[in-house]
């Protein structure tokens, strides 16, 4: 099954949190990437049928989701807000579901689906005394319970140790290879790199990027890189480095140079090279920007 | 009718402190009925002042609004609705099972006590105890529709529910004869006044506009609601 998004925004008032987002999400699993306020709660809302578009369309295997509660036999859904009765217990939670679901067996279905997220020994505690990881994984029981299609995911791996994430990821991956739709949400690069096969970048609502986790790395790789250098010689070396073309502008500051990288390969390259020939002992070489936010501020720039 | 969404909702209502809230106005209402009868006042003027202003004027409106709003507003404020909600069932039969949960509460912590009290001021003198209960029932039906409906299209339930039932329902409603029509409680009152043959008690509501006013708001009150609820968002935290 598959989801469809086409031209889908989301305006609160004079707030645009999702802007003209056309995207499909088919079967195996997808990561949806973004900082935090991307708009990817939102955009996972409208998928879920928690959220009307303010424009466009979101389809299920061409079906409309908004104000149609039958989705749900083929959706489960894990909130990322805690959304769990704090005085029932683990199994209860589960079996609630089950029922909900009017599944033929709702006791079996609920047994498999604890034991899939590891929570069989402490089903019959109480959720509230639950810790934040035990949580998470009751709700991802709950949101399997009637074997859905479709999973959606909304940051799981928050407050999550890293045993239980690693459990939850395989547990994510595993369920993509068998011909499931998973889609979920994330701020952190490497956690989408290492569960989705596909990634879809959302940034200040827009869609800013797609395709498998190689090509959005070279996507972030390939932008212009921010270097700050130090040696023995900055002025020499800067002189040098002006005369090739993949640089696109050096400042000289009083603690070293900064350098403006437009190919990152070929400058990577470069700089030892010219270092060497010029005779320049180098004695710092550091990126400047590689955080994530200037990763997804260049692909902002680049998409509008 | 849903029994999953029944069950869980009276246990978040009657597992938690909650149930305090709900028993407490009862109590007071049985004790004050006790108080009369032992200090020598269990005649039919007393009972019907307490009933009329204690039990429909003060204690319905009151739990109307904590059974009313609570079996729903909680679980949209902590988002536990969404467990409901993301199943394949169809939001008005979540909102028409929750005022079925509501209006139960409503019979048995508001027209049980009503009856108990009278009983043990009257006993089943002219039908005062019987009026009572049945007028306390029919409006804590109407009361359980309005405020699930206000539940839902607001997150300022209590606080209107409050102003509602204290300022319009005991205050207007007693200054301006006119506002009476339409208050609930007044509904119920001309009820209880048509099963009731006391000469201490007479409703200013006619029984040709209470009953269809009662039937309207409560139909009405439910159908709005659940079709709110079809399209309930979540706006996240962005």
């Amino acid at each position: 099954m598959k989801i469809e998004l086409s031209q889908v925004s989301r305006w609160y008032g004079n707030v645009v949190a999702v802007n003209d987002v056309t995207m499909t999400i088919g079967p195996g699993v997808t990561g949806l990437l973004g900082p935090n306020g991307a708009g990817k709660s939102t955009l996972l809302h409208m998928m879920a049928g928690f959220l009307a578009p303010s424009n466009g369309t979101v389809t299920l295997d061409g079906t409309r989701v908004w104000k149609n509660h039958h989705i749900y036999r083929n959706i489960g859904l894990v909130p990322e807000r805690e959304g769990v009765y704090g005085f029932l217990t683990g199994w209860q939670f589960v079996l609630s579901a089950a029922r909900l679901h009017s599944l033929p067996d709702p006791v079996e279905a609920a047994r498999k689906a604890l034991a899939t997220v590891e929570m069989e020994e402490p089903k019959d505690r109480r959720v509230e005394t639950y810790s934040k990881g035990m949580r998470q994984r009751v709700k991802v029981a709950a949101a399997l319970v009637h074997d859905p299609a479709i999973l959606l995911l909304d940051e799981p791996f928050n407050g999550m140790d890293p045993r239980q994430r690693l459990h939850l990821m395989d547990l994510i991956r595993a369920m993509g290879t068998a011909g499931k739709t998973i889609l979920f949400s994330s701020h952190i690069l490497e956690e989408v790199e290492r569960v989705a096969q596909h990634i879809e970048v959302l940034v200040a609502g827009r869609h800013a990027a797609s395709g498998n986790f190689r090509e959005i790395r070279r996507l972030m790789t390939d932008r212009p890189h921010l270097f700050m250098i130090r040696s023995s010689d900055d002025r020499k070396l800067a002189a040098a480095l002006v005369r090739d073309g993949s640089t696109g502008g050096i400042t000289l500051r009083p603690d070293g140079l900064e350098v403006q990288a437009t190919e990152f390969r070929r400058f990577a390259r470069l700089l030892p090279r010219v270092a060497r020939d010029e005779g320049v002992r180098l004695h710092q070489v550091s990126p400047a920007d590689e955080d994530l936010e200037s990763v997804f501020s260049y692909l902002i720039n680049r998409s509008t | 009718m849903n029994t999953v969404v029944a069950g869980i909702t009276y246990r978040a209502l009657l597992g938690r402190r909650r149930i305090i809230l709900l028993l407490l106005l009862p109590l007071a209402l049985i004790g004050l009925a006790v108080l009369f009868r032992v200090f020598g006042n269990g005649d039919q003027r007393t009972a019907v002042l307490l009933l009329q202003n204690f039990a429909i004027g003060t204690m319905l409106p009151l739990l109307g609004l904590i059974a009313g709003t609570g079996v729903i507003a909680p679980e949209i404020d902590d988002g536990t609705i969404i467990h409901l909600m993301s199943k394949p069932i169809s939001r008005p039969v979540i909102v028409q099972t929750k005022f079925l949960v509501a209006a139960s509460l409503l019979a048995l912590f508001a027209a049980v006590p009503t009856y108990v009290s009278g009983w043990l001021l009257v006993r089943g003198e002219d039908g005062i105890a019987a009026g009572f209960a049945v007028g306390t029932l029919v409006a804590g039906i109407a009361y359980a529709a309005v405020f699930l409906l206000l539940g839902i299209v607001t997150r300022h339930a209590v606080t209107i529910g409050i102003v509602y039932a204290l300022v319009w329902e005991s205050l207007v409603g007693n200054l301006i004869p006119g506002a009476r029509k339409f208050s609930i409680q007044h509904w119920g009152q001309s009820i209880a006044d048509q099963l009731t043959d006391s000469p201490f008690f007479k409703s200013d509501v006619t029984l040709g506009f209470a009953v269809p006013a009662l039937l309207a708001v409560t139909v009405a009150a439910v159908l709005w609601a659940g079709h709110r609820l079809r399209s309930f968002s979540l706006t996240g935290d962005e």
